[in-house]
């Protein structure tokens, strides 16, 4: 199944959508059988998560994360790395940003313990990825296995750090104490005036997402790195003969790959929770997976399927709110077709397509 | 045109749903368990259930898929008026603070942690008076000598019950030793019973014969093991004696079914009292279960010397130590 079968608007369009039409009709499937009725249950999803102000805020502030996981998993996939850790690697992230704002959050206003905060959680993220790497690099052993372990050992270590050592003493629950403002990043609603987000915590870390967006972009297709890392994950063995550091590349891959993937803890950790505390990740890193296959690996694929996926946040929570009889594994069941459809049957409808683009193809130059 | 009518048909809906009930309706937010965990989410289910049998009013209920949804949840019931709206979980405790400050005619409920706010009546236990009677009761059965813990977490709130465990074990016999294991550091350490289960095995090949499980979901897996290889379970948190009949040693209740059902009745009443309810041996908020299920297992020295912790503690003459400051247990 080679690229250029194609045309680009097919494989970027036509086929998410396909996939994702699959999903909905078997999911509503599903809801048939458990009586009610699909049409309906669709209008709730879609006025939940882009109904009203406060849906949109949700859906944004989910999708922020996505993007971060989705952009480490796409990353990583360019050097033909399949980078599992982002939940550890998340997880990690969000204790460089608790010791950036911990240190500076009643002395200096955000803005200052922004920066500090990017620059940890990213320092974090990618020191937590490096070992996985540099195993691969040089051990070869297997960075799928080597990173899904890393998630353990985080959470082993994000435990033990919150009660044992950073947590706030004499607390049940195992967590720093809450940021001042000097921690705590600003919401959309503060500084854009005619938006109306309720209560919903998207922040400034949307903006940044977007901005990591760009600077994937950039890194990938414009600059001798990237080249490097596409040559490298097309086809190891020629980008070594041309003289491409198989180490090098690896380990430098899955540091930006780890670091991205800190980077949503700016969003949970500084822009909504306000203080760190165990298991705020939550499976954003392994959804992260998904975004990324579902967005072709691309900045622009990425944002589309990681507000994708944020819409089936918020509006499967306002389902299940609205409708009882739609339980939340109701919504796992359509998250997970739409995964499944958009991720594992990827190529169900590519065959057929590629034969109608083929035969038209054909008949066009008969023609002509 | 298609796009229009969907949104047409989503401006409907969008009236249809913001309805409100007709009178007060209770509502609770379980936490992420679920509500058929089987443990701590079941033991609030029940209040819901006795209160909805007994008064035949409904209650509308959600589980959160994840924390990030309890405000929404709680606000959702706060904004359509369904009062009083009980939050289960120290999860909530955020959500709950800044949901009571956001509708301050609205009573909430917090179960697990404490909210300090005008409107908000939050339930805790001592869990630790629980666990000593369930460690007196293991140690007596126990003809190893030695006896076992599986925890959730290595986090405070399951500490705090091994701690009250060990005291009740010491109190019978300084020399009976405590195994004890936590399941794991991810979300899955309360939802694992084949984790439970293998913790249990390695503690029944170790010598434990009483294994108390304080792990939720994983402490299911915990009994079944404790059940296969004939060494005795014991129940946490809602009556678990009749999981495995004549296999669970007692269940160490934790009734947040009360405090449930009473915020309900209180409500309903006009007696709701905002502020902290702290439920002990004492109060009745933690006790043991005799029942059909156990009665062979528990001798009657045994019941005995339960009843005499219970009332020690109740009257202050015995003091469960809870956890000092820095996390660890005065006694080990």
């Amino acid at each position: 199944m080679n690229a250029g079968q194609l045309p680009r608007w097919v494989d970027f369009g036509l086929i998410p959508l396909l996939n994702l039409t699959a999903a909905f009709l078997v999911s509503g499937l599903v809801v048939l059988i458990i009586g009610e009725n699909p049409i309906e249950v669709v209008q709730v999803l879609l006025w939940g998560a882009l109904g009203f102000g406060e849906g949109v805020g949700f859906t944004l502030f989910y999708a922020t994360n996505f993007i971060f996981t989705g952009l480490a998993v796409a990353v990583a996939f360019h050097a033909g790395l399949f980078n599992i850790g982002g939940e550890g690697q998340a997880y990690i992230g969000g204790l460089g940003v608790a010791f950036a704002c911990l240190a500076l959050d009643q002395v200096v206003p955000w803005w200052v313990t922004m920066p500090f905060a990017i620059v940890g959680a990213a320092l974090a993220g990618a020191a937590w990825a490096f070992i996985p790497a540099w195993l691969q690099a040089t051990r070869g052993s297997h960075i799928v296995i080597t990173t899904i372990m890393f998630n353990f050992i985080a959470a082993s270590l994000m435990v033990y750090l919150l009660v044992n050592v950073i947590g706030e003493a004499g607390s049940m629950q195992p967590e720093t104490r809450t940021f001042e403002d000097g921690g705590r990043l600003p919401f959309l609603n503060d500084f854009i005036p005619f938006a109306d987000f309720g209560t919903a915590p998207v922040n400034l870390s949307l903006v940044l997402g977007l901005i990591a967006c760009f600077g994937v972009w950039l890194l990938i297709w414009r600059t001798r790195l990237g080249y490097e890392i596409r040559s490298f994950g097309a086809n190891p063995t020629a980008a070594v003969y041309a003289g491409i550091s198989p180490v090098r590349t690896i380990v430098v891959t899955m540091l930006i790959s780890g670091g991205l993937a800190g980077m949503m803890a700016m969003n949970e950790i500084m822009g909504s929770q306000h203080r760190l505390l165990i298991e705020f990740v939550t499976g954003y890193g392994f959804v992260g997976i998904a975004v990324a296959l579902m967005g072709r690996a691309h900045p622009i694929g990425i944002v589309l399927a990681a507000v994708l996926f944020g819409m089936l946040y918020q509006g499967g929570a306002e389902l299940s709110f609205e409708i009882p009889t739609i339980t939340r594994d109701m919504i796992v069941v359509i998250q997970g077709l739409v995964i499944l459809f958009a991720g594992a049957l990827e190529h169900m409808f590519r065959p057929a397509l590629v034969q109608f683009f083929t035969m038209r193809r054909l008949n066009a130059a008969q023609t002509g | 045109m298609l796009i229009l009518r969907t949104f047409a048909s989503v401006f409907i809906a969008v009236a249809v749903f913001s309805a409100a009930p007709a009178q007060a309706e209770p509502a609770i937010v379980y936490s992420v368990g679920g509500k058929f965990d089987g443990s701590f989410n079941e033991s609030a289910y029940q209040g819901v259930q006795q209160y909805t049998q007994e008064t035949g009013n409904s209650v509308r209920e959600f589980e959160l898929e994840r924390d990030a949804q309890s405000r929404q949840a709680l606000r959702n019931f706060a904004s359509r008026g369904y009062e009083p709206v009980v939050a289960i979980g120290f999860n909530q405790a955020n959500a709950v603070a800044a949901a009571a400050s956001e509708f301050p005619e609205t009573s909430f409920v917090i179960v697990d942690m404490v909210v300090e706010a005008p409107n908000v009546a939050s339930y805790v236990f001592k869990e630790s008076e629980g666990a000593y009677l369930g460690g007196v009761l293991a140690a007596m059965a126990s003809e190893s000598g030695t006896v076992g813990f599986v925890g959730g977490m290595d986090i405070p709130i399951i500490r705090r019950f091994l701690c009250g465990y060990v005291q009740g074990v010491k109190s019978v016999g300084q020399e009976t030793e405590v195994l004890f294991n936590m399941a794991g550091d991810t979300p899955a350490a309360f939802t694992d019973p084949a984790r439970g289960g293998e913790l249990a095995r390695s503690q029944a090949q170790s010598g434990a014969d009483v294994i108390i499980q304080a792990a939720g979901g994983t402490g299911i897996g915990v009994l079944q093991t404790a059940a296969d290889t004939g060494v005795l379970g014991i129940g946490t948190d809602s009556n678990q004696n009749g999981l495995h009949p004549g296999q669970v040693l007692t269940s160490i209740r934790k009734r947040v079914d009360r405090a449930v059902y009473d915020s309900f009745i209180a409500f309903d009443q006009g007696t709701f009292k905002p502020g902290l309810n702290v439920l002990g041996v004492k109060e009745g908020g933690m006790d043991w279960v005799l029942d059909d299920n156990n009665r062979d297992l528990i001798t009657s020295q045994m019941q005995q010397a339960a009843n005499a912790a219970l009332s020690g503690i109740s009257t202050g003459e015995l003091v469960v130590e809870d956890l000092a400051a820095d996390g660890s247990c005065p006694v080990s």
